[in-house]
């Protein structure tokens, strides 16, 4: 029995909270609850959480993988740097098997023989930067503000020692700039069908930042927000915060992680990140285009460790392959069925975007829990939300 | 070519040896090389022979043969290594049929630098598991290759054996209604193989369930000629070999999460590597499709088998054009357990 | 998004503020470097081999109520 696990999967309090949710919703309204972090959708599609709600309270599927928002023109780069036989280049291992421009991806050159490395944590970046003197290690940094903290002690560690042969290549990015993006993007406008009435708010991000950040959330959008833990039932759980302050029309930020997330979050890891990383004025985010002040890069102080310093990486403006429309599945503006590429050309096997490599993409989790569920209910689309007040400008 | 000439006047150096070219010229050096290691070993009447085949009679019946390329790495992981991990391979794809394993052939294609000792260490492996399944490695072959041309060493094995009459088990047979049983716990080899691989270190107790399952077979089929499918599921785990007989067979599968032997700590190895067991090699494991009626019965005689102690129903076959294999969770909720695309790997998201 | 895991705390080594933890009976070692006064039996969040935050017992318990009573309201 793992503690802090087993007992948040249990299947008696399902079935309370299940009824519980039954009883409190409205049949007389829809109930379409988003959750943009990839683990709860994780966690809704491997328990089948779905079927233990009613038919009018819907999860809808957010934007909330950074392997999915990382453009291909960082992916090219990363591979550019492969190609010189001095570099070692370290990589979790969601980033493997993305396609990138040429239907390469970092699988296919270590294939071909690129010293590209699959790691479990920056720390065993450093052990390989430590144990290979005579060569470059690089260390392909992503992910939103839960990973950038072990970044951060990376560089300040590599620093305390002289590790002369590490950098990082950064690609951190934020996630209340990401969500927000999204959800003002004028093409979400396009689509007219249902409303999405609440937010799940990310587990281990918001332990990182706390639940301050979403406040200004809430209430520019008038919509609730419930962190939500990991476990199917905190989602549950989290539904049912959401479906009670629907139906009492508040919009407040609600914490059902207390046992992780405090309002501050956890502030030795901000500083520790704030020492070493500064925001990018701008950055190119898959689908989205440019998003001002939505993403990190290395501060001067540390600019031996900055891999796109040490390197001279170009600017790559790569395009998606013709036909992909994983910028569009993205927002929510098109479902993965609308895409041509869809189960013809482009398949979990030979993936030809990122909405399909990673477990999360909405076309990887269509691809079979999709399928499965086709007879069980309809797919939802999303509208715009209307901000507070008047409409402004990016 | 015959080995019965006076003995080789250095012998092998075991210790610090490294296997070169000449290993795989067809020269003494080469003759040295299996008869000293090789022969040494996997010693047994055929083998001793020295031919370049080995012949024997067959017992009457309907023959199989099964052959398998192994090459993982690392070469030893705990609860194995490449040659014991090589004869069960093949010993339990030739009795998946129901077939009593006869002989195994074994070929290595060595890697120029390849270390004698480690060889050894594999070829000593190699002898005791075939010795303790009763299945001899009776001819083999050797070559070497350049430096940089192989990953130390690549071995295929193999194997023929001979189904009793009565016993026709193929993949295409599972019907609506069938029962799904395994064998034992899923997801131990795989995960003991990670826990030795370079940058995924953590010290766990999991060994690999790597074994000969013949004779838990023979039981089965003694007990239940008509048994439907049999299969090891090995690359790719219970689901994947789950999803192959479903596609094969045209039908459904329902599994219930609840029921599937999973040690707990495989269970948390795979959490934190976010990996799903149901997708982790195992190869010491075996999964059975047969008549509901006869599961209870056939249960019973795989309990009673040492390798088959944990062995459980976990579910059964349904109609299903989508051949979706589908999985009620110990949530309460159901979901698809798909195709894996490619390799799964450890993931942060 | 991110995949994060409990495990408790079974040993500390101050000098590299590094500690072993185990999640059921797999063990592994972690950094600590982002939490503060950890103690053995401590339980912590672990994400890509570091220590994220400190699982507060009383919270988790108080959750796990709320799931109970869930079905007792109204």
């Amino acid at each position: 029995m793992i503690k802090y696990v087993d007992e948040f999967r249990r299947h008696d309090l399902a079935q309370l909270l299940s009824s519980a949710i039954k009883k409190e919703s409205d049949p007389q309204r829809q109930y379409n609850l988003m959750e943009f972090c990839g683990g709860h959708t994780h966690a809704i599609f491997r328990y089948g959480v779905q079927d233990l709600m009613p038919e009018n309270v819907k999860f809808v599927h957010g934007p909330g993988c950074p392997v999915c928002v990382l453009p291909i023109g960082r992916i090219d780069n990363a591979i550019q740097l492969t190609q010189n036989n001095n570099v070692i280049l370290c990589t979790y291992g969601d980033l493997m098997r993305v396609p990138a421009s040429g239907r390469k991806s970092l699988l296919k050159v270590k294939a071909e023989g690129a010293d590209v490395r699959m790691v479990y944590s920056t720390q065993d970046a450093l052990k390989i930067a430590r144990e290979n003197p005579n060569k470059e290690v690089v260390f392909f940094a992503i992910g939103f503000e839960t990973t950038t903290p072990p970044t951060a002690v990376a560089i300040k560690q590599a620093k305390k020692e002289g590790l002369k042969n590490f950098s990082v290549f950064c690609n951190h990015v934020l996630t209340p700039a990401a969500i927000q993006n999204i959800l003002e993007s004028p093409e979400v406008r396009e689509m007219s069908s249902v409303v999405i009435d609440g937010f799940f708010g990310p587990s281990h991000v918001s332990s990182i930042i706390g639940s301050q950040p979403y406040e200004f959330f809430a209430e520019e959008f008038q919509k609730p927000v419930v962190i939500a833990g990991f476990e199917p039932l905190d989602v549950m759980q989290s539904a049912l915060m959401l479906i009670r302050q629907i139906n009492d029309g508040r919009h407040e930020v609600e914490n059902e992680y207390t046992r992780v997330v405090s309002r501050e979050g956890n502030q030795k890891a901000q500083a520790l990140v704030a020492e070493v990383m500064e925001l990018r004025r701008n950055f190119e985010w898959r689908g989205l285009g440019m998003v001002p002040y939505s993403a990190l890069q290395i501060k001067q102080s540390y600019a031996e460790f900055d891999a796109e310093k040490r390197f001279a990486v170009p600017q790559i403006h790569a395009s998606d392959i013709k036909g992909c429309e994983c910028p569009r599945i993205l927002r929510g503006v098109k479902k993965p069925t609308d895409c041509k590429l869809f189960g013809t050309v482009c398949t979990p096997e030979n993936p030809m975007g990122s909405c399909m490599v990673s477990s999360e993409g909405a076309c990887a989790a269509y691809w079979s829990y999709g399928r499965f569920r086709q007879m069980k209910s309809k797919p939802v689309e999303i509208t715009p939300i209307e901000k507070k007040g008047t409409a402004e400008c990016q | 070519m015959p080995i019965n000439m006076k003995r080789f006047p250095v012998r092998l150096n075991l210790r610090d040896g490294m296997v070169d070219m000449t290993h795989g010229s067809g020269g003494r050096a080469m003759a040295q090389l299996i008869e000293e290691l090789f022969v040494k070993h996997l010693d047994n009447e055929l083998l001793r022979q020295a031919n370049d085949q080995a012949a024997f009679d067959v017992p009457a019946g309907r023959m199989v043969m099964s052959t398998d390329g192994h090459v993982i790495s690392p070469l030893f992981f705990p609860g194995g290594d490449i040659g014991s991990l090589s004869v069960h391979g093949t010993i339990n794809d030739v009795a998946m049929s129901g077939a009593k394993p006869l002989y195994l052939s074994a070929g290595f294609i060595l890697e120029e630098g390849f270390s004698l000792s480690e060889l050894e260490k594999i070829v000593i492996s190699m002898s005791e598991a075939a010795t303790h399944a009763g299945v001899p490695v009776v001819t083999g072959d050797t070559k070497v290759v350049e430096k940089g041309k192989g990953d130390g060493i690549f071995i295929t094995t193999t194997g023929v054996g001979i189904v009793p009459d009565g016993v026709n088990i193929s993949g295409d047979r599972a019907e609506p209604g069938d029962a799904i049983l395994v064998s034992g716990t899923m997801g131990d080899h795989g995960v003991a193989i990670m826990s030795s691989r370079e940058n995924l270190e953590f010290e766990t107790t999991i060994q690999s369930d790597s074994a000969a399952l013949h004779t838990l077979i023979a039981d089965m089929v003694a007990a239940v000629p008509d048994i439907h499918c049999l299969r090891d599921p090995t690359r790719g785990g219970l689901a994947t070999t789950l999803n192959e007989l479903a596609q094969q067979s045209d039908v459904g599968m329902k599994l219930y999460e609840t029921l599937i032997p999973i040690n707990p700590a495989v269970s948390a190895a795979c959490e934190l590597l976010g990996l799903d067991p149901l997708y982790v090699a195992n190869e010491g494991k075996l999964i059975c499709i047969c008549k509901q009626q006869d599961s209870e019965k056939l249960l019973k005689v795989m309990q009673a088998h040492p390798l088959g102690k944990q062995s459980a129903i976990v579910g059964e076959v349904i109609e299903d054009d989508n051949g979706f294999v589908q999985m009620e969770t110990s949530f309460g909720g159901s979901r698809v357990v798909d195709w894996l695309a490619g390799e799964q790997l450890p993931r942060i998201c | 998004m991110c995949l994060a895991l409990p495990a408790k705390i079974i040993a500390i080594d101050e000098t590299t503020d590094m500690a072993t933890v185990a999640l059921g009976e797999v063990k592994k070692e972690v950094s600590i470097a982002l939490v503060e006064d950890v103690k053995i039996n401590d339980f912590v969040l672990i994400h890509v081999g570091y220590a994220l935050n400190k699982i507060s017992p009383e919270e988790a318990e108080r959750t796990l109520q709320l799931f109970a009573e869930a079905g007792l309201t109204e």
